[in-house]
């Protein structure tokens, strides 16, 4: 008897009890669906961050200068002789000063827009291109000049694409607009990376009545060499500070692993914990195929006697376990997709329109693979009991 | 013709607690290619044992038995199935039809284990249910035939597969005496084929129609001979079957080895009258 007339009269038997074999899969497909939900829901988490993190940019650094009361401070300067010293590693240097001032256009305040105070490098290290206008010039900079880029969400939203030459209020104070970014992002939402206003460090350290310099974004030439580039700023502010706490370095590219890292672990936890009921299905497949031994005895008895040979009556019955677990698993697979199409619209809409939960065909191969091999292991004490059987008693089982 | 069946001093124990009980208790016999048999007995004469000996699903504690030349006692499980499903037929007396399956499927279930391919195997079940008079419920369950008509499908079942022997266990045990008669009649007609046929019954009447009756008392074989010589049966009355209320419908119940008190009663009397 060949596997596939086999299977068919698996298939039949699965199909002639429907209500029973959805029953015995559902402990199968309520744990494949939620490793799949689960594992998505983490692969979503993952590329939300890296997204996120790549808007940063995974090729720089950020150095922060906490300080060692007011003894001891590095300037701006120190801190541009030390890229130059250090160009095997470190390619350019912008300070930041992020502002958190309201942005009013036209009367209209616009609260999600981000501004923040740069160099003349920064478009450059963070690979922005400009659509119109001009870049930020060393002169803007020395002179304190009142003016800003704007992000093309800002460009589009609140001047209808006609942003270059107008004006824009920050912290009550006019600014001109010399350049509009090209768009990064096709999401337009307000707050995304597009919804930002780039002016001169100098002039938002001024507004924010900032004397010194607290934070700096350093590229480097390598990403792969981001931990080396972190050890060269290090080792240079302990030599101004002689203490590792008055200054931090962040390697974007550290973070962003660690943080991956965590949530691998927290996902792998729960899609264990998601699995056990894919065990416990396992359990329900087996216990529903004694009970049908048991009630197919005097078949079982019929066929042995008509000549099915012990491994033929094993077959048919670890065939019909498989083939009800892996109908579950691709009912799973299925229903899992399902919820994470539903997750992601409900995630969307209510926390991040960024965050989606996306399943990876790896888990859901595995899922079906398990849930196939489930169906054989549990599968296969029933099938024995049942090839085991004595023909003549099997026969005269009423 | 050649002998096909052959016993020498066949034993079959079973242990019950303290007791032994001799099912079959050193059974010499041959069948020869051809022949129509009764192995006629009580319940507990050993006629169901040795039923399961030559349906080769029980082997014997001792002796051999000679299936084709084959001896049987020292073949596997395996190939116990095999000879089963290519040298036997077996008809039951509760048909022992699958439900769940239509007529057809029920007649191709031995060719599938033989491994014939799905055409030519619906095509000889076909030609079988034909031959005994079912080509039109093909595709009917078994549940929608008479009890005449399942053990209809049960005998084109042993059939389909050109078994050496048809090995009938009671197959009228169930059914009323019209329908008996009609089921006798076939395997009266599969004989007349050059079929060898052997019938297993407690009951005199239905042993009457084989050429040659075997008669088993305590596992032991006490008559072997023709069904017509004076020594086989004592006609102390002419055999009627019970009237049974509802003779075919439900069959499986009203069916069984241990007949009510008047038959148990009625078979003494004739293995009485055998032995004066």
């Amino acid at each position: 008897m060949s596997y596939l007339e086999t299977l068919r009269l698996a298939l039949r038997n699965i199909m002639g009890s429907k209500m029973r074999s959805f029953l015995t899969m559902l402990g199968i497909i309520i744990g494949v669906t939620a490793v799949i939900v689960i594992v998505g829901l983490g692969n979503g988490m993952e590329n939300y961050m890296r997204d996120s993190f790549a808007s940063l940019g995974t090729n720089s650094l950020t150095v922060m200068i906490t300080g060692r009361g007011s003894a001891r401070s590095v300037s701006i300067d120190d801190m541009y002789s030390m890229v130059a010293e250090h160009q095997d590693y470190l390619d350019k240097i912008s300070p930041t000063v992020s502002m958190s001032r309201a942005v009013k256009v036209d009367n209209e305040t616009h609260r999600s827009t981000s501004v923040t105070g740069v160099s003349e490098d920064y478009l450059a290290m963070k690979d922005l291109d400009l659509s119109s206008g001009r870049n930020l010039q060393y002169m803007d900079i020395q002179d304190r000049k009142n003016v800003a880029i704007v992000g093309s969400y800002v460009n589009e939203n609140y001047y209808y694409g006609r942003a270059l030459g107008d004006s824009v209020r920050i912290g009550g104070i006019k600014f001109r607009i010399i350049g509009v970014l090209e768009e990064q992002n096709s999401d337009d939402y307000a707050g995304n990376a597009d919804d930002c206003i780039f002016i001169p460090y100098s002039t938002a350290a001024r507004i924010s009545g900032q004397g010194t310099i607290y934070n700096y974004n350093v590229t480097i030439r390598d990403e792969e060499k981001a931990a080396e580039a972190k050890r060269v700023i290090e080792d240079a502010l302990y030599e101004v500070f002689s203490d590792s706490d008055a200054y931090n370095v962040i390697s974007m590219t550290e973070i962003l692993d660690m943080m991956t890292s965590m949530i691998n672990i927290v996902i792998t936890v729960l899609a264990i914990i998601a699995a056990i009921s894919l065990l416990v299905g396992g359990i329900g497949i087996m216990n529903i195929m004694l009970v049908s031994v048991t009630e197919r005895t005097r078949e079982i008895g019929i066929r042995k006697a008509l000549g099915a040979k012990e491994i033929v009556i094993l077959r048919q019955f670890v065939m019909e376990a498989a083939t009800t677990s892996a109908l579950g698993g691709t009912l799973g697979i299925a229903l899992g997709y399902a919820l994470s199409s539903l997750a992601t619209t409900i995630i969307q809409a209510t926390l991040d329109p960024m965050l989606r939960v996306t399943p990876s065909l790896g888990s859901v191969l595995m899922a079906f693979g398990v849930s196939a091999g489930i169906g054989v292991l549990f599968g296969f004490l029933p099938a024995r009991k049942a090839a085991l059987l004595n023909p003549i008693d099997a026969l005269r089982y009423e | 013709m050649g002998t096909l069946i052959e016993f020498k001093e066949v034993c079959k124990y079973y242990v019950m607690g303290d007791t032994t009980v001799k099912a079959a208790d050193h059974i010499s016999m041959k069948i020869d290619r051809g022949e129509f048999v009764a192995i006629v007995g009580q319940s507990g004469s050993g006629k169901s044992t040795c039923m399961n000996i030559i349906g080769c699903l029980d082997v014997p504690t001792s002796g051999t038995y000679l299936l084709d030349g084959r001896d049987v006692g020292k073949l596997n499980k395996n190939e116990l199935a095999e000879i089963r499903n290519r040298m036997l037929g077996f008809i039951f007396q509760q048909y022992n039809l699958l439900p769940k399956l239509d007529l057809i499927e029920n007649v191709e279930v031995p060719l599938m284990y033989a491994g014939v391919g799905r055409a030519e195997r619906r095509q000889r079940a076909q030609e079988v249910l034909e031959s005994v008079g079912l080509g039109d419920k093909l595709g009917n369950k078994p549940n929608e035939l008479s009890g005449g008509q399942q053990q209809r499908v049960s005998i084109a079942r042993a059939l389909v597969g050109r078994p050496a022997v048809i090995l009938a266990d009671e197959p009228t045990g169930a059914l009323d005496s019209h329908t008996s008669r009609e089921v006798l009649g076939l395997l009266k007609e599969l004989h007349s084929q050059g079929n060898t046929v052997v019938l297993i019954t407690h009951d005199n009447s239905i042993a009457m129609q084989a050429d040659r009756i075997i008669r088993l008392e305590d596992g032991r074989v006490v008559y072997d001979g023709d069904s017509r010589a004076p020594g086989a049966v004592v006609q102390v009355q002419i055999p009627v079957a019970e009237p049974q209320s509802k003779p075919a419908e439900d069959g499986p119940q009203a069916a069984a080895e241990d007949d009510g008190p008047q038959a148990a009663a009625e078979d003494e009397t004739q293995i009485a009258g055998g032995g004066a």
